[in-house]
């Protein structure tokens, strides 16, 4: 298999500078560096990236994962190591990065173009395509400083995306505009994936990540440490990551030491009918009392994510040591199909996780009735 | 909405171009990443020049002012009041000026430009250099627009230029845009991290127009006096010397001419060599600015590694 993205053994160093000998009174006073921290935020990362996958970078805020993106793009040089990319690379770092205020919109596309590697006449021919995407016709002549935000990265979302890249690599811009251009941008990517583009997809949003990516790799304080399917990479970052950090921050004594270990059905298997009573149980070992809540996911085989429990409204007090959950849903409105499960301990407010479990079981819910699609829906007609 | 391009006409994964991302990459490396971004470099001169002269009046007639009256000021200082007696004294002024106003404007500018870009440096991925190279690319339409009025000039004035040795100023202008790009390179990376190097800049910049013989004429005032002691060739120590010189020597023409002044008496404005001799001294510019374009990339090469950071 060809790659096109080979990432291989980057180390990258930061100097954070405590005082910054910039001037020449500084420099002369001050001889040698100054003192500076060094930061050593990306330690021997290697991935490849094949042709036609798209790629989630899942990790936590300072993990380094933008700047392993930025290293990608070439913003960013690494200190050891190489990158290499086959074919041409858009990057989406940031939307409308470049684009002059005093220029007009067209010539914005121009100039933005040509830095995302477009020749004049490629540009030409891309132009009518780019403004209709980005549904800016009537504003396209005047000067983008007079654009609202939003219609400032509809242009820059429409110019990266028109371009046609080969690679694609996306930074967390997809919360662009309103709902509406969200979706449109979201039904590109997937285009892009169907023409057999390759995407690198930094987030920390597991959801869009499971649902995009075929494959995620994992950062922890500038190391890979997962590089799986993306069900599994996410499970890594869930259980791993997320919970084991947020505890030690948020409560000291708690560190890390309640986990979720196991989930049975109360008949002894998972299976569910539709609009009945569910039971189960979740045996929870913890080493200190938490007071938090219960929160579960359901995941539809489509990957989708059917619901997420408002976790305020499931309070639970744990004691120390070994215990049992008895949860129950009550006329279980889901249609027949097999629901993936997640399970978690949250904080009171639900803002932050103590413990998780991904994929701890698989529901399987039959029905005999009629209706078709996710959630039974009880209509009442007079 | 469908995308026009049929992706089964890409390049096949195997065949298409592969780029690297390192901090050793080779020097034909770079070259070649600069030059695949000409079109890049068009859009940044065109939008820099559209957006400094957008809503103006005048428009990019504006690039004309501060020349222009640098050099009235200049002629009326020594040709009004201090009566240096040298007929068309305007277009001596104009040649030089025409050469200083390019050098100056390229290494003020280029060595603020990373610094000013600091927004795309940190966003985009593209060659670096292409930023220093922009500020050249302003300046050389500047140039022509400023090479054109000359011409004009010249024409009402009825002064004819040396046609015989009109091939010296592409020579020597070659010089002068090898040595410009190198500093203006050089000096666009050593400000990220060093960024007193803008006011030095600018200080330095006007210090050495005074040693380029540019509102005064070298033959009457520097070669005498060092001449007398052998010591020529310390002038000629300025690069931009040559280059002002040829430039003077081509577009005013005469060597020695009768001064305006009542006494009429025969003045010697432009050194009398042979366009040999010019021809020499461009060489040997180009050839040491050249030179100096290796280092300064390497050296630019060396710096960038850092610049998303720095700034």
């Amino acid at each position: 298999m060809t790659f096109v993205v080979e990432v291989q053994n980057v180390d990258k160093h930061f100097r954070l500078h405590k005082q910054r000998h910039k001037s020449l009174k500084d420099r002369v006073l001050h001889p040698g560096q100054g003192s500076f921290t060094d930061l050593h935020v990306l330690q021997d990362v290697s991935f490849n990236v094949g042709a036609g996958e798209t790629v989630g970078v899942l990790g936590r805020n300072g993990s380094g994962k933008s700047t392993l993106l930025k290293c990608i793009c070439g913003v960013l040089q690494p200190t050891s190591g190489q990158i290499l990319v086959r074919g041409e690379l858009a990057g989406l770092l940031e939307l409308g990065a470049g684009f002059q205020p005093e220029l007009s919109g067209r010539d914005n596309i121009y100039l933005s173009a040509s830095m995302l590697g477009l020749s004049r006449r490629k540009v030409d021919g891309l132009i009518e395509e780019i403004v209709e995407f980005s549904e800016l016709e009537k504003f396209i002549d005047s000067p983008v400083k007079f654009f609202s935000s939003g219609m400032y990265v509809r242009l820059g979302f429409a110019v990266a995306v028109t371009a046609n890249p080969d690679v694609l690599v996306v930074d967390e811009v997809l919360a662009v505009g309103d709902e509406r251009f969200q979706a449109k941008c979201m039904d590109r990517i997937r285009q892009f994936q169907a023409d057999g583009r390759t995407i690198l997809l930094v987030s920390h949003n597991a959801d869009q990540v499971r649902a995009l990516c075929d494959r995620a790799v994992v950062l922890e304080k500038g190391r890979l440490v997962a590089d799986a399917p993306a069900g599994e990479a996410v499970r890594v970052f869930r259980e791993h990551l997320l919970g084991g950090a947020t505890v030690s921050k948020e409560t000291n004594q708690i560190d890390g030491g309640v986990v979720i270990e196991s989930m049975r059905g109360s008949n002894g298997s998972f299976t569910a009918q539709t609009g009945k009573r569910f039971e189960f149980e979740v045996i929870v070992n913890s080493k200190v009392p938490v007071e938090g809540s219960f929160m579960m996911e359901l995941y539809s085989q489509a990957g989708s994510l059917v619901v997420r429990t408002d976790p305020t409204l499931s309070p639970v007090s744990l004691s120390p040591g070994r215990q049992t959950l008895s949860v129950a849903i009550e006329d279980l409105p889901l249609l027949d199909g097999s629901y993936q499960v997640n399970l978690g301990l949250v904080s009171a407010e639900g803002n932050t996780v103590i413990a998780w479990r991904e994929q701890i079981a698989a529901l399987e819910v039959s029905y005999d009735g009629r209706g078709a699609g996710l959630v039974a829906l009880r209509l009442n007609v007079h | 909405m469908s995308s026009k391009l049929n992706p089964l006409a890409r390049r096949p994964v195997e065949q298409r171009p592969v780029r690297v991302v390192s901090a050793h990459l080779s020097m034909r490396q770079r070259l070649r990443a600069i030059w695949d971004s000409r079109e890049l470099l068009t859009y940044l001169v065109t939008a820099d020049i559209k957006i400094k002269y957008k809503g103006t009046a005048l428009g990019v007639m504006w690039s004309m002012v501060a020349p222009a009256l640098s050099i009235g000021v200049y002629f009326l200082v020594f040709q009004v009041i201090l009566k240096n007696g040298v007929p068309d004294y305007v277009v001596m002024l104009w040649a030089g000026m025409l050469v200083w106003t390019f050098f100056s404007a390229v290494v003020v500018n280029g060595t603020g430009i990373v610094v000013q870009r600091a927004g795309i440096v940190k966003k985009v991925a593209f060659p670096r250099e292409i930023l220093a190279l922009s500020t050249v690319g302003t300046a050389l339409v500047y140039f022509f627009l400023q090479f054109i009025v000359l011409g004009l000039l010249m024409a009402a004035l009825g002064h004819a230029p040396a046609w015989g040795d009109f091939w010296l100023l592409p020579l020597a202008f070659l010089g002068l845009l090898l040595l410009a790009s190198a500093l203006g390179i050089l000096l666009s990376a050593v400000n990220v991290y060093f960024r007193d190097m803008q006011h030095l800049v600018e200080v330095g910049i006007f210090l050495w127009f005074w040693l380029t013989p540019v509102v005064y004429s070298f033959e009457r005032t520097v070669a005498p006096m060092l001449g007398a002691r052998d010591l020529t060739w310390i002038y000629f120590l300025n690069p931009i010397t040559p280059v002002v010189l040829t430039f003077q020597r081509v577009l005013y023409g005469d060597t020695v001419v009768t001064a305006t002044t009542p006494d009429h008496a025969m003045l010697n404005v432009l050194p009398n060599w042979s366009a040999l001799h010019y021809a020499l001294l461009n060489g040997v510019l180009i050839a040491v600015s050249g030179a100096a374009l290796v280092v300064a990339i390497r050296i630019f090469g060396r710096l960038q590694g850092n610049f998303a950071e720095e700034l």
